[in-house]
C-alpha cells in the first residue's frame, strides 16, 4: 500500500473521533486492551495506517516516557501524516498530524476521563459509605496480581532469546534495588538499554 | 503524616515528572514519587487510589492524576495534573517516532528496548512488593489476600484470558468478602 495515496474527508476525520469516543469507556484496563480493535478499524478496514506503522506506534510509546496511551495519539499522528503526503511534505502534513493526534487523544480520554472525575467526586463525598471503604479495600488484593501479571509479561517479552537469562537476571536484579533501596529507577533504566544494546551489537 | 501540593503548578510538575521518568508505563514512578518522595499517600492510600484508577476505564495514569488532582484542588486541579501527565511526554513522543524510522532496523536499538523492558519488568515487581503493606491493616486475612492475588496472576499472565472475564468474578467476591468484614 502507497501511505501517500491515503486522502480523508472531513466525515472520515470526525468517524475517527467518534469511533475512539466509542471505544474510551471500553477500555478498562488501559487502552492497550483496545487495540485489537483499533487495528481493524484503522488498517483493515479503511487503511488509513500500513502494518508497521500500527506496530510502530504501540512500540515507541511503549519506549518513550509517559502514560502509554500516547500509542493512540502517535497512531493519528502517523495517520494524519500519510492524509497530508508524509513529513517531506513540509508544513502542511505536520498540521494534519496534528490533527488527527489531537482527535485520536481527545476521543479516546474525553469520556474516561469525565467518568473518572465524577466517580472521584461521588466517592469523596461518601466516603464514609460502607460500600465504598468495602470497594475500595477489595481491590488492593487483585491491583497487586495484576502488577504482578505486568511484570511477568514485561519480562518474559523481553527474555525469548538466545540471552535470555541476562535479561531475565536484569528484572530480578532490578526488583530487589528498587524494593530495598533509593536507587533511582533512570539509572537502571540505562544500565537495561546498555546491556541490552552491547549483547546485540557483540553477540 | 502526609503532605499535601502546595499548589496547582506543584501538582502540574510533579505529574510532568513523574510521566517523563515512566518507561513502559508509569506506575513505578507514580509510587516513588507520590509516595517516597513527595508524600502525598501513604502506601495504603496509594494501592486504594490505584486500584480505583486501574478499574475504570481509560489509562490508569491519566485516571489517577484526575482523582488526585481533584481531591486536593477540585476540577482545576485535576485539569492541571491531567495537563501534566501528557503535555510534555506527547512532545517527546512524536518527536521520537519522528526520528525511530531511522534507527529501528539498527540491533543495538533493539536491544536497547529488550534490556530496558526487562529491567522495566523489575520495578513493576517490586511496586508490588512496596504495595503489600497495605495487607497489614486489611480487613481480610492475608491468606485470603494472597489467594486472590494469585487467581488474578494466573488468569491473566499464565491462561491469558481477558481482563474483564478475571476480574469482574474475583472482584465480587472480594468485595462481598470485604464487606462482610467491615463494620457497618
Amino acid at each position: 500500500m502507497n501511505a501517500s495515496a491515503v486522502v480523508l474527508s472531513l466525515s472520515d476525520w470526525w468517524d475517527l473521533l467518534t469511533h475512539f469516543l466509542g471505544l474510551s469507556l471500553m477500555a478498562v484496563g488501559g487502552a492497550i486492551t483496545t487495540t485489537t480493535d483499533m487495528h481493524r478499524f484503522l488498517v483493515l478496514d479503511h487503511a488509513w495506517l500500513t502494518d508497521a506503522q500500527f506496530n510502530a506506534a504501540v512500540a515507541i510509546a511503549q519506549a518513550a516516557p509517559g502514560p502509554n496511551v500516547l500509542f493512540v495519539g502517535l497512531m493519528g499522528w502517523s495517520l494524519g501524516l500519510n492524509s497530508g503526503g508524509g513529513l517531506g511534505q513540509g508544513l502542511e502534513a505536520v498540521w494534519l498530524g496534528l490533527m488527527g493526534l489531537g482527535l485520536a487523544m481527545v476521543g479516546i480520554l474525553l469520556p474516561s476521563s469525565l467518568l473518572t472525575w465524577l466517580a472521584t467526586r461521588w466517592a469523596t463525598q461518601n466516603k464514609e459509605r460502607r460500600a465504598v471503604r468495602a470497594f475500595k479495600l477489595s481491590l488492593i488484593p487483585l491491583v497487586m496480581g495484576l502488577l504482578l501479571a505486568t511484570a511477568w509479561t514485561l519480562a518474559r517479552g523481553a527474555g525469548q532469546s538466545a540471552t535470555a537469562p541476562v535479561f531475565w537476571g536484569l528484572t530480578v536484579l532490578s526488583t530487589w534495588l528498587v524494593w530495598r533501596t533509593r536507587i533511582h529507577m533512570l539509572w537502571l533504566l540505562g544500565a537495561g538499554a546498555a546491556v541490552g544494546a552491547f549483547l546485540s551489537a557483540w553477540p | 503524616m502526609t503532605q499535601r501540593p502546595q499548589s496547582r503548578s506543584a501538582l502540574f510538575w510533579a505529574f510532568t515528572w513523574l510521566a517523563l521518568q515512566g518507561f513502559g508505563g508509569v506506575l513505578a514512578v507514580a509510587q516513588r514519587v507520590l509516595v517516597d518522595e513527595r508524600q502525598w499517600l501513604t502506601p495504603e492510600e496509594f494501592a486504594e487510589e490505584w486500584a480505583a484508577a486501574q478499574v475504570l476505564p481509560g489509562p490508569n495514569v491519566v485516571n489517577l492524576s484526575i482523582m488526585l488532582g481533584e481531591r486536593y484542588f477540585g476540577w482545576r486541579g485535576a485539569l492541571c495534573a491531567f495537563a501534566g501527565i501528557l503535555s510534555l511526554p506527547t512532545v517527546v513522543a512524536v518527536l521520537l517516532a519522528s526520528v525511530y524510522a531511522q534507527f529501528a532496523n539498527l540491533p543495538a536499538v533493539a536491544g536497547a528496548l529488550q534490556g530496558m523492558s526487562a529491567v522495566a519488568a523489575g520495578l513493576v515487581a517490586a511496586t508490588a512488593l512496596k504495595l503489600a503493606v497495605a495487607f497489614k491493616k486489611h480487613p481480610l486475612p492475608l491468606a485470603l489476600n494472597l489467594g486472590l492475588l494469585t487467581a488474578v496472576f494466573v488468569g491473566v499472565a499464565w491462561w491469558h484470558q481477558p481482563l474483564a472475564w478475571v476480574l469482574l468474578p474475583l472482584a465480587v467476591l472480594s468485595y462481598a468478602l470485604t464487606w462482610r468484614r467491615l463494620l457497618p
